[in-house]
């Protein structure tokens, strides 16, 4: 039997890393960026946080919960602005080509990650056998008190912890911003076409270094929220796997809008997930058959967004396209 | 009054001397591997002189270790000018993992299924064959929506990918040997039988000269063949293509076809040449490095050589440190990042040349 009141809450909770980094890109894009590296921003702002929440685990000292939370969390903001800050020095500053440095910032950053996630232990000499930092876990799943008081509507709705609920701000935040406000005007303009917005007085390189460090560091928040949430405070290497590079697809999905992209999260959240939900028995082949499904279900809308080939849904114009004011 | 000059001004290099340019990146070379000397101090604790000493062993230690840097060259080298035609014509393949895993399954597949049935010479022919055409139809499905429908072909290829591993970790359960072990072993232990034949004592020879024919075929096509041509002019300007009669979609289908199928020739190498088993990992994310090999050399299959030798080094070296100093096997990729960071970096000095301000005195005059 399929189980829709525990499907949903998991698919929500898969869909949460996924929101974060497609809303981090979105606003990455339409400043005319194309961060490919955002799979390694995201391993970068998870490992920064486990780093963080580590050092003080093992500090000995009383854990504050406040305290516990805001240091993974500034640590891992740290962490994905320094790899924002990489991508756009060599990218605006330096004009070289977005798709490679983006390849070399998702080698770099999964490196990162899986590097300080198999030698943590060793470098810092604590004397744990593995990274399990259930305590930081409990404290970011803390949950509303009531959710659970209010059957399956509770379980639904209200069993998340508060990265989550922020991530479904953010993204209408993002999306209210860039589509209502001035700075979202600017924002677009500089990503459709650098040039005019520079003669329009447009600071063009304040403005792909402000969007692009921003939308990495919501993003490594998407990789902080499954580390610390989803997997109970358990790093282990790999376990994060190609959720970045969906982050990018969903951003041709949701067509440039972190608001759509809420549910375009949770659906392939749970599209993620479906293989455990689907029946099979003791047939484990097919099971590594359903997992395929997410990729191609992103391949179906990639198709399908290209079919649609309307004005309105079209990527901003300057993406992936260096600015250089003097040449003309 | 223009007092307010900048203190810096930039104009783009028309124009640079080889010998300048090739001076340049072998700074940033040199400069990031000071840095990644450092980091790895850092990080370790340990002398850098011992950690580069370490890395130089991981890869010329030993016979051995020649023959594995050697072996690794060729294949990253393979898919690398796998790539070269379709970057040339702005295709960005990330496919390259999934191309070649396919060509793995196709060729593994024959070894298993068809192992005793024909002639070994018969079972090596077919499974070249299959695995050449597995890679070539992983290419073309994204080459015929991006010609009819312009769609996106990086992310269609990348999710190409994932694909292929769910596939080949569907038949690697199917085909696993022992039953319950979760892997398939060596195919055909016994018998050898589709394995490539070892020249004299080295098993790995065959691959190399492959991959070292393949760098001359690639870069006399690339350079004097009509269809090389056609795809210079298709990646400079499509509109400038259509307009003097080269038919657009035909040059992006016949040209990825032609990289699919060198990837599924990389998964053959993989497959029958060294490894003759067959992994989900068994590319080892060689497709996106390969990216890189290629970017880095401005798509010169000769200075490839140069691009995937440093990369190769650069991981095995990693490595090295990684075991020696009980360190985890990431630590390559965090290297190879720092070391890609400066070469990507390095291209601005030579596309641009940074103008200071003159002294207020000169001005004046």
């Amino acid at each position: 039997m399929f189980d829709i009141v525990s499907f949903i809450p998991r698919a929500i909770a898969q869909s949460i890393p996924l929101l974060l980094g497609s809303t981090g890109e979105i606003i990455t894009e339409k400043s005319g960026n194309l961060n490919l590296g955002t799979a390694g921003v995201m391993y970068v702002g998870g490992m920064c946080g486990v780093i963080g929440a580590f050092s003080y685990e093992t500090s000995g000292k009383p854990m504050n919960g406040l305290l516990s939370v805001l240091i993974p969390v500034v640590c891992c903001l740290l962490g994905s602005l320094i790899m924002g800050l990489i991508y756009c020095f060599l990218t605006v500053t330096l004009r070289a080509n977005q798709n490679v440095t983006g390849l070399a910032l998702t080698t770099f950053g999964v490196g990162f990650g899986n590097f300080f996630g198999g030698s943590l232990i060793k470098l810092s000499g604590a004397e744990v056998p593995s990274i399990i930092l259930t305590n930081t876990s409990n404290f970011f799943r803390t949950k509303l008190p009531f959710a659970d008081s209010l059957g399956w509507f509770g379980q639904i709705f209200c069993s998340y912890s508060f990265l989550a609920y922020a991530a479904i701000i953010i993204a209408i935040i993002a999306g209210r911003t860039l589509r209502k406000t001035r700075v979202g005007l600017h924002l677009r303009a500089v990503g459709e076409s650098p040039a005019t917005a520079d003669a329009a007085g447009i600071n063009v390189i304040r403005y792909k270094y402000t969007a692009t460090c921003l939308g990495s560091m919501i993003a490594g928040l998407g990789g902080l929220y499954y580390v610390m949430d989803y997997a109970n405070g358990i790093w282990s290497n790999d376990a994060f796997g190609d959720r970045g590079w969906l982050a990018i697809a969903l951003v041709i999905f949701t067509l440039w809008n972190p608001t759509t992209s809420i549910f375009a999260s949770i659906l392939f959240g749970g599209l993620y997930i479906l293989y455990i939900f689907i029946p099979t028995g003791t047939n484990l082949a097919n099971k590594e058959l359903y997992k395929m499904i997410p990729y191609v279900v992103t391949i179906i809308v990639l198709i399908i967004t290209s079919l649609r080939n309307k004005r309105e849904n079209q990527p901003p114009e300057g993406l992936g396209l260096p600015y250089f004011r003097e040449d003309r | 009054m223009n007092k307010k000059t900048p203190l810096i001004h930039i104009t783009k290099r028309t124009d640079i001397p080889v010998s300048r340019s090739i001076l340049i990146r072998l700074a940033a070379v040199i400069i990031a591997l000071l840095v990644c000397g450092l980091i790895t101090t850092i990080v370790t604790g340990l002398n850098p002189l011992e950690v580069y000493a370490s890395m130089i062993k991981g890869s010329f230690g030993t016979k051995r270790k020649v023959w594995t840097l050697l072996q690794n060259i060729s294949m990253l080298l393979c898919i690398g000018l796998a790539l070269v035609p379709a970057f040339r014509m702005r295709f960005w393949n990330l496919g390259g993992d999934g191309q070649a895993l396919m060509g793995c399954l196709a060729a593994s597949a024959c070894m298993i299924l068809l192992n005793g049935k024909v002639s070994n010479a018969a079972l090596i022919a077919i499974e070249s064959v299959a695995a050449i055409a597995a890679g070539a139809v992983w290419a073309l499905i994204p080459a015929l929506f991006k010609a009819k429908w312009n769609t996106n072909e990086t992310l269609f290829t990348l999710m190409m990918n994932y694909v292929a591993t769910q596939i080949v970790a569907y038949f690697i359960i199917v085909w696993e040997s022992p039953k319950g072990s979760g892997s398939i072993g060596i195919i055909n232990q016994r018998t050898e039988a589709g394995w490539f034949p070892a020249i004299g004592t080295n098993k790995y020879l065959l691959n190399i000269l492959i991959v070292t024919a393949l760098t001359l075929i690639i870069f006399v096509y690339m350079k004097y063949s009509k269809h090389g041509y056609e795809i210079a002019v298709v990646g400079e300007s499509e509109r400038t293509a259509r307009y003097i009669g080269i038919k657009v979609e035909k040059v992006i289908i016949r040209t990825m076809i032609l990289s699919g199928a060198l990837c599924g020739l990389a998964g053959l190498l993989l497959c029958a040449g060294t490894n003759h088993t067959l992994t989900t990992t068994i590319v080892d994310g060689r497709g996106f490095t390969a990216v890189m090999v290629a970017w880095l050399a401005k798509f010169d299959p000769f200075v490839m050589i140069i691009t995937s030798f440093l990369l190769v080094f650069l991981g095995r070296g990693a490595n090295e440190i990684a075991t020696s100093f009980s360190l985890n096997k990431a630590f390559g990729d965090i290297l190879t990042g720092i070391i890609l960071f400066f070469i990507i970096g390095c291209e601005f000095f030579i596309n641009y040349k940074i103008n200071f301000r003159k002294s207020e005195g000169k001005e004046a005059r």
